[in-house]
């Protein structure tokens, strides 16, 4: 009894550690943010490789979000004879909730799995260790390029998740309940306000920042070779997705 | 108590106290150059380039170092010996700052490098060039540009002028026509010759070494030892070598130091543990299975 509350004391102890290391890896990492001139090129690559790697994944899993949405809600609205408001329940659940958080646990798996790999590799290859001994900073060289490319990449993904969403909604809506696209598209206009766009990329510039640091924490005390690497790759994307999730709750309801 | 050569150089030569023996100029036996010096040799003691005082260090609950204290002088070549886990990487880790003792201090330069402000410790690392035991190459970035990268990073250069130095140096580790490669494409012992080039790229007083031998066949292993007594005479460095290789620690060092279970056993020259009549060290520098090192693991 005792050994398991020791044993839960030190998970605690640990989680808040990594907690607070995280936390200060990313005040850091803002900190050099105005020496972006000088890791354009860096950056420019962790973007090219965060947007156009992602695009087919993202692309699947907007699309079927969107006609999932679409065929569930219209088979409850056809109870109703109200499948024609299904363009707007799309297109609000797209920019708000969907479009932001599938996208975000996409890059989540894709790209955050990548850099934890990436850096727990320089981590346990004393690569890391040899930037500091250069009086390189890798918080500077390796994390504020990849925080930048990551964040900036989960707004421009998200954008392109929403049409794609939207767009596959219109389809299942179009072939399984009869409405009409213009009617679709129309009623999804009308829904949106300003508000729902700008909420949406907001979570989801908020969710890119969070899965990039968190990737790169993790990466970054990564230990004990390649199960080390192994280790910090996989707790990485558990605590993305748990963070994700729990940040889109109340980002929702401080936005909506 | 800090050890200074002053403590054991006239066992070592039976030289009188008033003649100055060049740390340099001890690097095989030739005789000694004596130079007219005050009666006080202790006072013309060159000032050491590193210091340990006291290094104490734990790693999960094991003492890796307990109380080392050391001066490795300007322009010396020191070898760190000693067992698997006898604490001597960790040992270097601490002259760059990488790690903070539990108790005692480093002095590079005079500067306290473990408890300083972040300033002095960049200033101090300016001073060094450190060779990690696996190279440490960013795999991601080509040999000229590993080797670029302090420059590129700290000095407002050409590219001109990077090219002639980062060629200068890959010239002097004999790589010059390999720096479009990727480490991926090179040998070990070509890593261990770009992770020089890159340490002392920017001309550090200090080069330290971590097992600068280690999984080289002896041919390249005696390029690399050939090597390190060139940045020696070339770029006259105090350099550490961490090594398990003895007869790399032979070869290139003026004095060395044995450690054994975080703490420093013997500190002498090359003649010194040769002569050696200590069973740890007889058995250590002979590599013999039977012996205290293995009857008290």
């Amino acid at each position: 009894m005792f050994a398991a509350i020791a044993r839960a004391q030190r998970w605690f102890e640990r989680s808040c550690a990594g907690a607070g290391y995280t936390l200060d890896l990313f005040l850091r990492a803002a900190g050099h943010i105005l020496q972006i001139g000088r890791k354009r090129r860096e950056t420019m690559e962790h973007l090219h490789l965060c947007t156009l790697g992602s695009l087919p994944v993202v692309f699947i899993t907007a699309l079927f979000t969107g006609m999932i949405v679409s065929l569930q809600t219209g088979q409850v609205l056809r109870d109703f004879g109200q499948e024609s408001t299904l363009g707007y329940i799309v297109t609000i659940g797209m920019c708000r909730e969907m479009g932001p958080v599938f996208t975000c646990l996409s890059l989540a798996g894709l790209v955050g799995s990548t850099y934890a790999a990436e850096i727990g590799t320089m981590k346990v290859s004393e690569e890391v260790d040899a930037l500091e001994v250069m009086s390189i900073d890798p918080v500077y060289y390796l994390v504020m390029p990849r925080l930048i490319a990551l964040s900036l990449a989960a707004v421009a993904l998200t954008v392109y998740a929403n049409v794609i969403g939207i767009a596959g909604g219109a389809l299942v809506a179009r072939a399984n309940f009869d409405v009409d696209l213009e009617v679709f598209m129309k009623n999804g206009r009308d829904a949106l306000k300003m508000k729902d766009i700008y909420g949406g990329l907001l979570k989801t510039f908020i969710f890119g920042t969070t899965i990039s640091i968190v990737a790169c924490s993790q990466g970054l005390r990564a230990d004990g070779g390649p199960a080390g690497v192994g280790r910090a790759t996989l707790r990485s994307v558990v605590i993305s997705f748990m963070l994700i999730l729990v940040f889109d709750y109340l980002l929702t309801w401080m936005i909506w | 108590m800090i050890e200074t050569p002053a403590d054991f150089e006239p066992h070592a030569r039976s030289l009188p106290r008033n003649v100055i023996v060049s740390p340099v100029e001890q690097i095989d036996d030739a005789q000694p150059v004596a130079h007219p010096a005050p009666l006080s040799y202790r006072s013309m003691v060159p000032a050491p380039a590193i210091e340990l005082c006291e290094l104490t260090k734990a790693l999960s609950g094991r003492t890796v170092l307990d109380g080392v204290s050391l001066a490795i002088l300007k322009g010396e070549t020191m070898s760190v010996i000693g067992g698997s886990g006898a604490g001597k990487s960790v040992t270097l880790k601490h002259i760059v700052g990488l790690m903070k003792p539990d108790r005692g201090c480093v002095k590079v330069d005079g500067v306290d490098v473990t408890n300083t402000n972040h300033g002095s410790l960049e200033a101090a690392r300016r001073k060094i060039g450190f060779c990690f035991q696996g190279s440490a190459l960013l795999n991601s970035l080509s040999v000229y540009e590993n080797v670029a990268l302090p420059l590129r990073e700290h000095e407002r250069l050409g590219e001109d002028e990077i090219r002639g130095r980062v060629e200068e140096k890959l010239g002097l580790v004999g790589l010059a026509k390999e720096g479009h490669k990727i480490p991926a494409e090179i040998s070990g012992g070509m890593k261990k010759r770009v992770g020089l080039a890159r340490a002392i790229i920017r001309n550090p007083e200090i080069i330290l070494y971590d097992e600068p031998t280690a999984g080289l066949d002896p041919v390249m292993g005696s390029t690399i030892n050939d090597l390190i007594l060139d940045m020696q005479k070339k770029l006259g460095v105090t350099s550490v070598l961490v090594t398990h290789d003895m007869s790399s620690a032979f070869r290139v060092s003026n004095r060395i130091a044995m450690l054994l279970k975080g703490r420093i056993v013997k500190l002498g020259t090359p003649a010194e543990f040769r002569a050696s009549d200590d069973p740890l060290v007889k058995q250590f520098i002979y590599g013999e299975s039977e012996g205290p090192l293995t009857r008290n693991p």
